[in-house]
């Protein structure tokens, strides 16, 4: 199941646009359920006003320092400021939402 | 087996998750040297070769300097490029904290001999949702050493990571995927661990790296702190087993294996006055050996200090550079007392050919004053060193750890071909001070000063307890202090005249006796 470089939803007029990279390690289990994971919750949440983009790291291994990635799959909201890190296949649809600051931690 | 950086990738290691079964056979493991002195001594050849090995030890023991030690020599003296992992400091940090030891961290990156990867984890910026593994720093890991060829490693403190990111479970068998696929890379890397309550290290990593652990210590003593360093375990070889003291000098670190004094001094044929015709005389008429290392002891007031006098008086009229210790007096309060008894030092500390070197000893530790000391002999390069006296310095160690200093020192002193005088206080008459049972075997001459007295005459008296490789006289000379110096009363050897002595029980006797 092949990923798509860049997955773009149109702009939307409201709300402020979510700049996300989600940052993988070849196509593992983990990391296609977290692809899987992030559009689904970007989809129902986010609609018209997200850009996904995925990094390979076994591809551009460089990358990882200038986001300081550490564990895979990774996902990072680069926009709205300020940056937020979510680690994990995302699987916890509450703490997604907490860390994009789509809710408000409990 | 040790697969070069370039073909480990995609390649399956059989004895990966095994490695460890390989240990216990015939013979040492290749080592690769640290090229700090004295750790390579006790290792017997440093670091085991592609293999993980932990330093441990307490905030500001010194384990990251080690470390970058390890790295930074192997960059430059042996031709093993490195890659530095660093978990708590940045790149700018590690760097401005070695500057001072001439590490140029940026100019070794720049040629490709170092690469710096800082990896912060914040744990307030990271949330953790479901499953994941630490691919990201094998990814950073690897890219850093394929960029550089790297053939040593070093992470410091990975154990940070415990701080960073909730999930222990994955933490730890991410670490021991980790470590297993370094030795995979064959690299030899060192893995620096924070001391733990009751454990090597605060998150046991030592369960992790089995191979070689060093445990590094920084303990106060008296409020004076000494530096240890122990190997605690070496898979597969010998190594020492001792709590070794080790110093950070300007020079870097180096561990002082008092075992390692081998005996590779030269030994000069040529002599030096003692500045004192009849002391020569006694020491079979040319004095002490240059090179030597001469032991005066004595209670107080017997003379040590002016015995000293001559000696560098008469060395800096041969032309010589003298350096002098002092440990009680000011440089001040020795000149002048010197000119009472006729010794005028003062044209020569003018001239530049005497220099003081004056300190209380519980202003540093130990190992502070070794390094001082060092420098100052190698500042110097005098050929005659005076420690006046010795004895002050045991108020700032323990017995174990001044004996090893100057065993070091001393040994320091004899291989520059340095002849050295210390002066040594006894507490009183027929005690042998332990820091003199304890030096006394790295001594080629020990000169015994004792006062006593006779009906209401004080007398002084002096004997050569032992002058190795000469023949020495064994006589107690009585001697007295004139304007012009010390001055012994008879003529030694022949025509000498014994104060005191075993049989007739004076105090001379007794403390010829306790030495004895």
């Amino acid at each position: 199941m092949p990923f798509s470089e860049h997955v773009t939803a149109t702009q939307s007029s409201e709300g402020q646009t979510y700049s996300l990279r989600l940052y993988v390690a070849g196509q593992t289990p983990k990391s296609v359920l977290a692809f899987t994971n992030l559009k689904r919750i970007c989809e129902q949440h986010l609609l018209g006003r997200y850009q996904i983009e995925i990094i390979d790291l076994l591809e551009n291994p460089q990358l990882a320092r200038g986001d300081q990635i550490l564990a895979v799959p990774t996902l990072v909201r680069r926009l709205p400021e300020p940056i937020k890190k979510i680690i994990g296949d995302l699987s916890n649809t509450e703490r997604v939402l907490v860390g994009l600051d789509l809710r408000v931690r409990q | 087996m040790s697969p070069g950086v370039d073909d480990v990738i995609g390649q399956e290691q059989p004895t990966s998750g095994a490695g460890d079964s390989h240990q216990g056979r015939a013979g040492e493991l290749p080592k690769s040297l640290t090229g700090i002195r004295g750790l390579d001594e006790i290792t017997r050849g440093g670091l085991p070769t592609g293999r993980p090995t932990l330093v441990c030890g307490g905030p500001g023991s010194g384990k990251t300097l080690l470390a970058l030690t390890f790295l930074v020599n192997g960059a430059l003296q042996f031709d093993e490029p490195g890659v530095l992992m660093t978990f708590e400091e940045n790149e700018g940090e590690i760097a401005s904290d070695v500057a001072s030891l001439g590490f140029d961290l940026p100019e070794l990156v720049k040629a490709q001999k170092l690469a710096v990867d800082y990896v912060r984890v914040e744990r307030s910026e990271i949330e953790e949702t479901g499953e994941y593994d630490l691919e990201g720093l094998f990814v950073r890991l690897d890219h850093a050493i394929r960029t550089v060829g790297a053939r040593r490693v070093v992470l410091d403190t990975i154990e940070s990571l415990f701080a960073g990111l909730k999930n222990d479970t994955i933490l730890r068998s991410e670490l021991r995927r980790l470590f297993r696929w370094l030795k995979e890379q064959g690299v030899t890397a060192l893995i620096t661990g924070e001391r733990g309550d009751g454990a090597l290290t605060r998150q046991g990593l030592e369960e992790y790296v089995s191979d070689a652990v060093i445990l590094l210590d920084h303990r106060v003593h008296d409020q004076v702190s000494t530096r240890r360093l122990r190997v605690v375990k070496y898979r597969g070889s010998h190594h020492g087993t001792n709590e070794y003291p080790f110093l950070i000098d300007a020079d870097g670190i180096s561990v002082l294996p008092v075992s390692s004094l081998a005996l590779r001094h030269k030994a000069p044929l040529d002599r030096v006055s003692s500045g004192v015709a009849r002391l020569d005389e006694m020491l079979s008429g040319e004095g002490y050996y240059r090179g030597s290392t001469i032991l005066v002891s004595g209670t107080a007031g017997t003379g040590k200090t002016s015995l000293a006098a001559h000696f560098l008086d008469a060395a800096c009229g041969r032309g010589e550079r003298c350096l002098c210790f002092l440990f009680e007096e000011s440089p001040q309060q020795l000149l002048r007392n010197m000119r009472s008894i006729g010794i005028d030092l003062e044209p020569w500390t003018a001239s530049g050919l005497l220099q003081f070197h004056a300190d209380r000893p519980s202003r540093y530790g130990l190992e502070t004053h070794l390094v001082t000391m060092h420098q100052a002999v190698a500042d110097f390069q005098p050929t005659v060193t005076v420690i006046d006296p010795v004895t002050n310095l045991m108020t700032v160690g323990t017995y174990t750890d001044v004996q090893a200093m100057l065993t070091r020192l001393i040994d320091h002193l004899k291989t520059a071909n340095i002849t050295a005088m210390l002066t040594s206080l006894m507490p009183g008459p027929g005690d042998i001070e332990r820091t003199e049972t304890a030096i006394s075997s790295l001594m080629d001459t020990w000169i015994v000063l004792a006062n006593d007295q006779v009906g209401n005459r004080h007398r002084r008296g002096l004997y050569v307890l032992k002058s190795r490789g000469m023949a020495h006289s064994n006589e107690l000379c009585e001697f007295v202090m004139t304007n012009h110096g010390l001055d012994l009363l008879a003529g030694a050897g022949t025509t000498h005249r014994v104060v005191g002595g075993v049989e007739n029980g004076s105090a001379e006797g007794g403390v010829r006796h306790a030495v004895l």
